[in-house]
Formats: structure tokens, C-alpha cells, sequence
């Protein structure tokens, strides 16, 4: 029987599949998936291996923080700003208590400044190092390389319980400087955690930038233009792998980030090895602030007298307040009425926005590269979804 | 950035467009340029395009919900009272509808300066909730302005996938609205709460404790 006389058989077409040539595939993958870092689903559609449409499907971890933080009083928004990105809770408390300062005309004492950019640095320090770990995970190098990370992160963690009673929910900025100044010796052991990290950074360069498979797996993957990462809004390591020069510390100089000198690693080719490079000479360009902070701090109130943090009531207003968290810009947007509660309190999430290109840095590239490329953008959860 | 030279610039660009730059109360000074929906386009690609602005980047996009206060004027009024005429004070009140607001905020990562504070408004809360789509201009916008659709209720029109992004597609109100009311719908278990209270206060009872 020749190929002219069988019957046509007549699939029913998937409605979200345009185009019912070939072999299309709808995969779900997610929101119960190891490497999608938590509860965060992607409709993929697959042409044999190859990614043909891919769609972020969110909202799993939503629990409303905005609504919430509208009807909590302005300091009572500040622990929860721990749970938005559980991993920096830091820079995320910086990043509030930055726009309540602007907004009630905060000046926050030197002393204040120096200890939010040393606990801010050595968050992104450990931020990174975990970022790294995760990807070598996803990347199949299972164990070993997340575990060097976590090494090195437990000694940051273990700075910061010390400081703030806490390993990653702080809860220790304020409106005007700091809850607690530091214990006896926390600088001194500081100062034996920053100087050891460089070791650390070397020995994992030496064992992975140049191993073949990593490059292998990174090298031309999730490559994201120039152009189409400024248009989509996409901040942090993730702008500067593509060669963007655009740090938050160094355009608006908040706190005092003027007086130290680093600089700021730029990639060449926006793939996933440049956004995995450019953490690492990140964390170089941090120790080199950290040092400097150290040895710079001045004594002094950590706590600016006038502000009254009880009974809070900024002028009506409004203001929008930004730092850059490890991840990206993070902002607050905050409108006052008077009232001790804020009428509009809005998060500009980084990890949220930086996911608007994923779909087309996925395009072209096999399943087990979206996980790479997912993994590099470098998502939270609980920040995307709130 | 002081907003008044960019305002001129843009009136002489766009024609016809109504721009109204709106005070802060706060000390943060940010200024903020309401737009009118019809032109908001148009100032939008002039923002992105012009050679020395070049506000490339839409860093935070937001939503806010005013809702309808009610306004009382006092108007004085003649009436006959006892057969003489005379001048009586009346209140007046009325309700104002309201309005769904979307803030744009502007940065330029090519001139590194910001931020230009751009803000639309729905005519109400109701049923004229569409606004343009700035995602066009700029792709940042993307999920937040689908946030905005989501939680508040602003219709973005040309927006190319404007579908609910937190909460789950057959849900029907927008949460962060201010009048928004919790539906009822959860399951209430009975708990043994009142016995074991009441045994409780029995043992203290005996146990002498006031």
C-alpha cells in the first residue's frame, strides 16, 4: 500500500500549540521541580529536545505582602521584608529602611552607614557563593562544588547570628541606622572571614572556571543582547554579564558607597559563563570593600537620636527607595497619608522582572540548558511571588 | 532631576498632550508628571528616543487605588421658612468616583540619571479602567503592568499577554483594591477551644490562683 492511499488520521490539535506540524510537546515543568529553586512552574513546548515556547507560570508562594505590609505599621513591615528574599535578608531591610529615609527625611548616622555596608557586602558574599553552588548543581556536578559554597556561607551566617541573633531572618536595619552595635570581637572575626574568602575563591576558580564540561554546558547558552536586557528592565550580574555598565552603588552613591574604591566587572557576551564569572569577580570587588570598611569604621551612635521609631508617622508623601541587592535593584515605593500605616507600599522585585527574558534566552537551546539558564538568572521565590 | 525643563520639551514634541506635574509632600522631592492616557505613547517613545533624555530603562511600575471620597460643599440657599424668605446653609454631598492609578518610574541607563516619574489615570474605578499599555516602549513593564491588571483591575490595552500573574485565572476580584472584602469561603473546623478553656479555669480554681 503506497503512502497515497492510507487514511488521514486526524488528531485532535492541543489548543495551546499553534502549528500542528511535527511532534510538539507540552511539558510542565515545575512547580515541583529541584532546579526550579522552588515552587515556580514553566510551560514548556518541546520540538524533540529543543525548547519551541516556553511561559513562567507564578504566583504559588503569593501571599499578598504588599496588602499586608498596608495595614502594619511602618516598622512592623520590617521583619517581613526578611521572607521577600530569604537569602539577602539584609540588603532587603537596607533597601526599606533606605525608602522610609527618604521618605521622612532620615539622615542616618556614620557609624550606622559603615555597619549596613559591611553586613550588606558580606550578604552579597554569601548570596553569590550559594548562586554558584546551586548552578554547578543544576549543572549536574552534584554535591561537592554546592558544598565548598555552603562551607563558606556558614561562616558568614554564623557573623551574622552573632550580630543579629539570626542566621537569615536579620530583621536588623531601622529608620535612621541599626538595632544592635556589634558584640566584642565581631570585627576582628570579620576581618579572619573576609581575608580568608579570596582562598576560597581561588580554589574554586582553579577547579571549575576552566573544567571542560562547565564550559561545555555554558559557553554561547542563554546568550541575552545588549539592547533587549536594558528594554526588558533587567538589573544586577545578570545586566552587567552583558556588558552594561550599571551599578546601583555607583550611580546613585547611597550610604556612603562613594568612599570606597572597587570596581565593577562587566561581561562581554551576556551567555550563562559570563553571568557565572561575573559573580565571582563580584565577590572579589566585595572582599575589597569589606577590607576597606574594616579597617575604616568609626566609632560612634548607631542610631540617629531624633528619630522616633515607636508612633511613626512620616508627612504625607511619597518616595521610592533603591539599592543593589545581589540580585538586582531592589526597590520600595512608598506613598504616606499621615496615618502610621503607608496608604501604597510597593516592592520592585528583582528576581521577577529578570525573568521577563527568559523565554528568550530559552529559545533554540535543550531542556537540560533551561534549567542552567534558570539557575543563572538567579531567582527567589519569595521575592518573585510575594 | 527637576521635571519643569522635560515638561516644556515634551509639550513642544507631542502635540496636544495635557501634562500636570503633581507636588510631594515628602522630603524625598520626587516630582511626578501625570500624563493624559491618549498621548501616553507618544510621550512615552519621546522619553526613550530623545538624544539627550534617553530614559531607556522602566525600573518599577506600580499600581494605586484611590477610592471615590465623598465631598461636601456648603451652598448657601434661599427657602421660605415661616412665609419670609431666607438665607439658609445647606450641605451638599456628592461622591467622587474615584480613579485606578499606574506610576511609571524612569531611569536612563545610557545618561545614568533619573528618576522621571510618570503617572496615568483611569477616568474611574468601575467600568472606564483601561489605560495604554507602556510595554511597547518598554519590555520591563511586562509582568508588572500584568501585576497591575491583576490586583487592581487596569485594563492595559495593547498589552501582548495581559492574563492575571499572581492569583490563579478563575479568581474574580483584585485584592489590592481598598475596598476589597475577604470572601468568606474558608473551612471552620470545631475545635475542642471552650471545654478545655473551661477546664482550665476549673484547675485554677482549685489551685487557688485568683
Amino acid at each position: 500500500m503506497s503512502a497515497a492511499t492510507l487514511p488521514a488520521v486526524h488528531l485532535t490539535p492541543k489548543p495551546s500549540i499553534d502549528g500542528s506540524e511535527g511532534q510538539l510537546l507540552e511539558v510542565s515543568m515545575g512547580p515541583q521541580h529541584p532546579s526550579t529553586h522552588g515552587v515556580f512552574r514553566m510551560d514548556v513546548v518541546l520540538d524533540g529536545e529543543q525548547v519551541v515556547k516556553l511561559k513562567p507560570v507564578f504566583g504559588y508562594l503569593h501571599r499578598n505582602h504588599e496588602k499586608i505590609a498596608e495595614q502594619e505599621t511602618y516598622l512592623g513591615s520590617m521583619p517581613y521584608t526578611d521572607r521577600l528574599d530569604y537569602f539577602c535578608s539584609i540588603t532587603n531591610n537596607w533597601a526599606y529602611a533606605l525608602a522610609v529615609e527618604k521618605l521622612a527625611g532620615i539622615q542616618v548616622p556614620e557609624r550606622a552607614e559603615y555597619i549596613r555596608i559591611i553586613t550588606g557586602e558580606l550578604t552579597r558574599l554569601q548570596n553569590h557563593a550559594c548562586l554558584i553552588g546551586f548552578l554547578m548543581q543544576d549543572m549536574g556536578a552534584s554535591g561537592t562544588p554546592l558544598m565548598y559554597a555552603f562551607r563558606e556561607r556558614e561562616k558568614i551566617l554564623d557573623l551574622l547570628e552573632a550580630l543579629t541573633g539570626s542566621r537569615m531572618m536579620c530583621n536588623y536595619m531601622r529608620f535612621g541606622g541599626c538595632r544592635v552595635d556589634f558584640p566584642t570581637g565581631w570585627l576582628q572575626q570579620a576581618q579572619k572571614v573576609v581575608e580568608a574568602f579570596p582562598r576560597f575563591l581561588d580554589e574554586y576558580e582553579r577547579l571549575l572556571a576552566e573544567n571542560e564540561i562547565l564550559m561545555a554546558r555554558t559557553q554561547g547558552i542563554g546568550v541575552l543582547p545588549k539592547e533587549l536586557a536594558v528594554n526588558a528592565g533587567v538589573t544586577g550580574p545578570m545586566l552587567r554579564a552583558c556588558g552594561v555598565n550599571y551599578d546601583i552603588r555607583k550611580v546613585d552613591k547611597y550610604g556612603i558607597y562613594d568612599r570606597f574604591s572597587f570596581r565593577v566587572p562587566l561581561g562581554e557576551h551576556g551567555d550563562v559563563y559570563d553571568r557565572y564569572m561575573i559573580r565571582l569577580l563580584e565577590m572579589r570587588e566585595s572582599v575589597k570593600v569589606l577590607q576597606e570598611a574594616i579597617r575604616d569604621i568609626p566609632s560612634g551612635a548607631i542610631m540617629d537620636a531624633k528619630t522616633k521609631i515607636r508612633g511613626f508617622r512620616p508627612k504625607a508623601g511619597e518616595a521610592y527607595g533603591r539599592i543593589e541587592a545581589p540580585k538586582g535593584e531592589l526597590g520600595f515605593y512608598l506613598i504616606s497619608d499621615g496615618s502610621p500605616n503607608p496608604y501604597r507600599y510597593r516592592v520592585r522585585p528583582p528576581s521577577l522582572i529578570n525573568l521577563t527574558v527568559l523565554e528568550d534566552m530559552c529559545l533554540g537551546h535543550n531542556v537540560a540548558d533551561v534549567v542552567v539558564i534558570l539557575g543563572s538568572v538567579d531567582i527567589v521565590l519569595g521575592e518573585v511571588d510575594r | 532631576m527637576t521635571l519643569e525643563p522635560i515638561k516644556s520639551e515634551i509639550e513642544a514634541n507631542v502635540s496636544g498632550c495635557r501634562l500636570e506635574i503633581l507636588l510631594n509632600g515628602s522630603p524625598s522631592g520626587q516630582l511626578s508628571l501625570l500624563i493624559d492616557p491618549e498621548h501616553a505613547l507618544a510621550v512615552a517613545k519621546f522619553l526613550r528616543d530623545a538624544e539627550h533624555l534617553r530614559f531607556d530603562y522602566c525600573s518599577n511600575v506600580t499600581g494605586i487605588d484611590w477610592p471615590g471620597k465623598e465631598i461636601s460643599v456648603t451652598v448657601k440657599t434661599k427657602k421660605i421658612v415661616d412665609g419670609v424668605e431666607q438665607e439658609v446653609e445647606e450641605v451638599q454631598k456628592s461622591q467622587s468616583s474615584g480613579c485606578l492609578e499606574a506610576v511609571y518610574h524612569l531611569y536612563s541607563m545610557e545618561k545614568k540619571h533619573g528618576p522621571v516619574i510618570l503617572r496615568m489615570r483611569t477616568e474611574n474605578r468601575t467600568d472606564r479602567v483601561s489605560l495604554p499599555s507602556l510595554t511597547p516602549i518598554w519590555r520591563g513593564a511586562e509582568f508588572q503592568e500584568r501585576e497591575i491588571f491583576d490586583l487592581y483591575g487596569v485594563i492595559f490595552d495593547g498589552h501582548p499577554d495581559l492574563r492575571r500573574i499572581l492569583m490563579w485565572d478563575g479568581f474574580e476580584d483584585h485584592p489590592m483594591r481598598k475596598d476589597y472584602v475577604e470572601p468568606d469561603d474558608y473551612e471552620y473546623e470545631p475545635t475542642a477551644h471552650d471545654e478545655v478553656l473551661q477546664k482550665a479555669k476549673q484547675h485554677l480554681n482549685r489551685a487557688g490562683w485568683p
